[in-house]
């Protein structure tokens, strides 16, 4: 599978995000300069976490109107894999190929702690190595985590099974105690219509080694990997 | 009489009065005239005062600091440049240091905290080393004072906004509140970073009539005076110092680090300083002198926020995010390109000489015009008068009420010192960079080596001021033993420390006791264990309206684990296997002096500290490790404040196993559970290697006592009343965030 990854001042886990690539693929990606004006044809975009801009603005909302960018739509409308983690999920729903968007945390502050996911939807490209209903554990390390869609906008993500990913608590029960930000529905990561770019706030990357203390986020790589392969 | 031109009519006039106010006492003014044989313009006399200050210079402290050890096997560079250098096998060094930001942190605690943090990374990776993990050791008043909450949600919003938006893992530190820091609180960060062992840059200039260049962000009138402000006492005006706090802006400082690794690749650095302390001043004396040139700075290239700034503000501002570097000038184009590239100001403003002078051009006159190695190496330097602390006495026989084990404990576990620090280290991304193995809330935070499947660095932040202030010798060594401990209890090998020492003002004979006195024993402990200190800080006049902190030098401690899987938690693992107290005496505990017991549920502090035996500690902590490569041990935890007790609760917490102890034979029952006897290590074992244990112990000639068994969920102290534990986690974890929402 060959990957790329978008790199924007100030974004910090592109790293983290080729260290599990190259773990579960055996690939390194390819660095991709928010200046450049063409990325690479590969199977895998991956717009990583980070504070790009140092969030100045609004999280994510200046790495949006990047030169990098348009090719990232161009591509992404051409049904190309797009991944958006944390800050990268921001930045896709400031680019408008996510719907909703993120706003602060409900209590204010920024929070590093392992969440659990109800994996609400197994047939996606990312998610397709789970069983359906699975419960999982990744990392949060957020400030700007709180989804939120209109109600329009959130019954047709629903009605269209667009959600992957849940927050719960460890027993599964979908509800506020589970919910670490405020996101509406308790929405952790969600994929476009075409189901072609998904976003989330999690960090599956940081979680892809028995010694790291779990290995629930490589499964979503090696969900990647087996599309391409 | 002099060349220089005297200044615009607007600046004042440079007398005694105006060196005083610059924080030079009348002696050290007359020692500035009788050096440059003239008085100093306004900009020199601001020169002179950001040198000279107790920050800069370690006038007070340096006799003292120099006793202390800094070399050993594995030490590249020990203290002098911006950060240790400590050799770590595979060609790779870990680069560290702590520093603190106090004043600051008191006066404005989120810009404080976050540009402690800064500073700190900038002097890690000034030095070529990517940063790879940060702690913080924090100390604030006691919980109640008007203040205290306030500091705490500053400082730790502070310390998160910087290290998570640059992308360094927070993995540990201490929290500690006390009455006397009520008006000094304490912000001692520490970071670490890595690097090739042989692509080290160092500040020391080489070549004459090479670039100097400017780096980073602009300049405004940010943080002028910041360290003389962190030179002297704190009264009521402190509040007026605000702008003398930098702002910080991680975002710059992440793009600041990411261009400087670009540049030091392309090979364009000659010499490489950050501007921390006393900013563009000491940046570039330093540089020149260390390579014995001169130096000519023209400030009207320096990229400046605001206009019109004067060379005085320009050379004391500490705005940050900058750096200084000599260039090699055929690469200029390509370190140009590099800074364009990450939207930095890259600007050559100035050149190095070779008359050993320091000089310094606005608007094309020289507005300093001073010798640049006596700059530093005639600051002064004093053996201020002190006197030795009187020892305290034992504590009386009857000085402990018999108390309900049970309810000790609960009451114990969620006291404001040894509570749970979840609400602090949840705001830090402790994850990030993917390495992180053992997350923050254990002895030691254990990170891998980036790019190795086995090799990780184990590192420990610890003092105990409350045994300082008794015994700053004993609370010395203590301090560098348990940190030399929590290395050890993870199964690492301490390598090396940096020491951020945290005193009064030194010019009371009874202060600078206590740092005399604290240095003797932390010199004393790190020879005994091998374990040199290759960087350090010196923060001095913490110290408001008379009332001093308590004596707090911080140890902070790096230690190297060859294959992360001989390494030990504190949870336990199983259970029905054998808990054991290993470095114990005949008895469980004995030490109730300066205790967490005494504090928390007598009201009292007294008493000497616990002794440390450094001898009997090396031996102990040699064993423990063996047995922890040996996979003999199943959990290992070390036994510290609040004693054995907080020991095994903190171990049960941990796994949700429980535990049930014997009956104590010892006389006292609180001693025996809540003595904070040192040295100590509690560890559980399967039965099977039972003998196999003891007879490792009494080869070593250490002292191991069988306590009793891991259980299901309740932990069970001798004859008290067991304890779920849920109760205990309940109790542990409510304390932060209730505290911080009262």
């Amino acid at each position: 599978m060959k990957s790329a990854i978008l790199v924007f001042p100030g974004t910090n886990r592109e790293r983290d995000a080729a260290d599990a690539i190259k773990l579960v693929s055996g690939k390194a990606p390819t660095m991709v300069w928010h200046q450049e004006t063409d990325i690479p044809d590969v199977d895998l975009i991956v717009v990583p976490g980070g504070f790009s801009y140092g969030d100045y603005l609004r999280a994510g909302a200046i790495a949006a109107r990047s030169p990098v960018i348009a090719d990232l739509m161009k591509k992404a409308k051409s049904g190309i894999t797009v991944l958006g983690i944390c800050n990268g999920f921001q930045i896709l729903t400031e680019t408008g190929l996510l719907p909703g968007s993120l706003a602060r945390n409900t209590g204010l502050d920024f929070l590093c702690h392992d969440v659990h996911m109800k994996v609400d939807n197994n047939q996606t490209r990312f998610s397709n190595k789970y069983a359906p209903g699975q419960i999982i554990r990744f990392p949060i390390a957020h400030h700007d985590g709180n989804y939120f869609a209109d109600p329009d906008t959130l019954k047709k993500i629903e009605d269209a099974g667009q959600v992957v990913f849940r927050y719960c608590t460890p027993n599964g029960d979908i509800s506020m105690q589970g919910n670490p930000n405020g996101s509406i529905n308790n929405i952790a990561g969600l994929t476009n219509s075409d189901g072609n770019v998904m976003g989330l706030m999690p960090h599956p990357e940081n979680l892809i080694d028995p010694l790291l203390g779990g290995t629930d986020g490589r499964i979503m790589f090696e969900s990647l990997i087996g599309r391409a392969a | 009489m002099s060349k220089l031109d005297p200044g615009n009519n607007s600046e004042p006039e440079v007398n005694a009065v105006l060196g005083a106010e610059h924080g030079l006492a009348p002696d050290e003014y007359q020692k500035i005239i009788d050096l440059i044989e003239r008085v100093p313009t306004f900009t020199e006399l601001g020169i002179f005062s950001a040198m000279w200050n107790e920050h800069c210079s370690y006038k007070s402290s340096k006799k003292w600091l120099k006793t202390l050890p800094t070399t050993g096997e594995c030490v590249i560079l020990g203290p002098g440049e911006n950060a240790g250098v400590v050799d770590i096998g595979d060609g790779q060094v870990v680069v560290f240091k702590m520093e603190s930001h106090n004043h600051p942190s008191y006066i404005e605690p989120f810009q404080g905290a976050a540009t402690g943090v800064g500073g700190i990374l900038r002097d890690v990776f000034t030095m070529g080393a990517r940063p790879i993990a940060t702690m913080n050791a924090l100390r604030f008043g006691e919980p109640g004072h008007p203040k205290t909450r306030h500091l705490v949600a500053g400082v730790v919003a502070g310390i998160g906004g910087y290290g998570n938006c640059f992308g360094v893992p927070t993995v540990g530190g201490e929290v500690n509140f006390h009455k006397r820091y009520n008006g000094n609180i304490l912000v001692n960060a520490f970071a670490a970073g890595l690097a090739d062992a042989d692509k080290i840059f160092l500040s020391e200039a080489k070549g004459v009539g090479l670039p100097v260049v400017y780096l980073g962000a602009k300049t405004g009138r940010d943080g002028i005076h910041g360290a003389t402000m962190a030179s002297a006492e704190f009264d009521e005006s402190i509040e007026e110092k605000r702008p003398t706090v930098q702002v910080g802006d991680p975002f710059t400082e992440k793009c600041l680090m990411e261009a400087c690794m670009e540049l030091m690749a392309s090979g364009a650095v000659i010499a490489i300083q950050d501007m921390g302390a006393a900013g563009l001043t000491c940046s570039a004396v330093e540089m020149g002198a260390k390579g014995n040139l001169g130096i000519r700075l023209d400030l009207d290239h320096v990229p400046c926020r605001e206009d019109a700034m004067t060379a005085y503000e320009m050379m004391l501002s500490e705005s940050q995010e900058r750096m200084l570097m000599v260039l090699d000038p055929a690469k200029e184009e390509e370190a140009r390109g590099i800074f364009e590239k990450w939207g930095l100001d890259f600007a050559i403003v100035g050149i190095t000489t070779d008359d050993l002078r320091f000089r310094v051009v606005r608007n094309g006159i020289e507005v300093a015009d001073l010798p640049i190695k006596e700059l530093g190496d005639e600051a002064p330097e004093y053996d201020r008068p002190w006197v030795a602390p009187t020892p305290k006495a034992p504590l009386e026989a009857g000085a402990i009420p018999d108390v309900d084990i049970a309810d000790a404990l609960l009451t114990l576990i969620g006291s404001p010192d040894l509570a749970s620090r979840r609400w602090v280290w949840e705001q830090y991304d402790h994850l990030i960079q993917g390495n992180t193995i053992v997350r923050p809330g254990s002895d030691a935070a254990i990170v891998r080596v980036t790019g190795h499947d086995k090799k990780a660095l184990a590192f420990s932040s610890d003092v105990t001021p409350r045994y300082c202030e008794a015994d700053p010798f004993e609370g010395g060594k203590q301090a560098v033993a348990e940190c030399w401990r929590n290395l050890t209890a993870s199964g690492a090998t301490p390598l090396a420390a940096s020491d951020n020492l945290n005193f009064g003002n030194p010019e009371k004979p009874e202060i600078m006791g206590q740092l005399v006195r604290a240095v003797e024993g932390i010199g004393e402990a790190c020879r005994a264990l091998n374990f040199p200190v290759v960087s350090g800080n010196v923060s001095l006049y913490n110290e408001t309206k008379d009332e001093p902190i308590l004596p707090t030098p911080t140890i902070a401690g790096v230690g190297l684990i060859e294959d992360l899987a001989n390494t030990a938690r504190m949870a336990f693992t199983a259970e029905d296997e054998i808990i054991v107290l290993v470095g114990a005496t005949d008895s469980w505990g004995t030490h109730l002096g300066q205790s967490i017991f005494l504090r928390e549920i007598c009201d009292l502090e007294d008493g000497p500290p616990p002794p440390v035996d450094l001898e009997q500690e090396l031996r102990t902590g040699n064993l423990v490790r063996g047995l922890i490569h040996d996979h003999l041990v199943t959990a290992v935890h070390d036994c510290s404040d609040g004693g054995l007790a907080i020991a095994l609760a903190e171990m049960a917490i941990a796994s949700g196993i429980g535990a049930s102890t014997n009956a104590p034979a010892d006389p006292s029952q609180v001693a025996a559970f809540f003595g904070e006897d040192q040295g100590r290590y509690v560890m559980t074992l399967r039965l099977e290697d039972r003998d196999a244990l003891w007879d490792r112990c009494e080869k070593a000639g250490v002292g191991i006592a069988e306590i009793g068994k891991t259980t299901a969920s309740e932990l069970k102290l001798g004859e008290a009343k067991p304890i779920s534990i849920e109760d205990l986690r309940d109790r542990h974890e409510a304390w932060f965030p209730q505290f911080m929402k009262s």
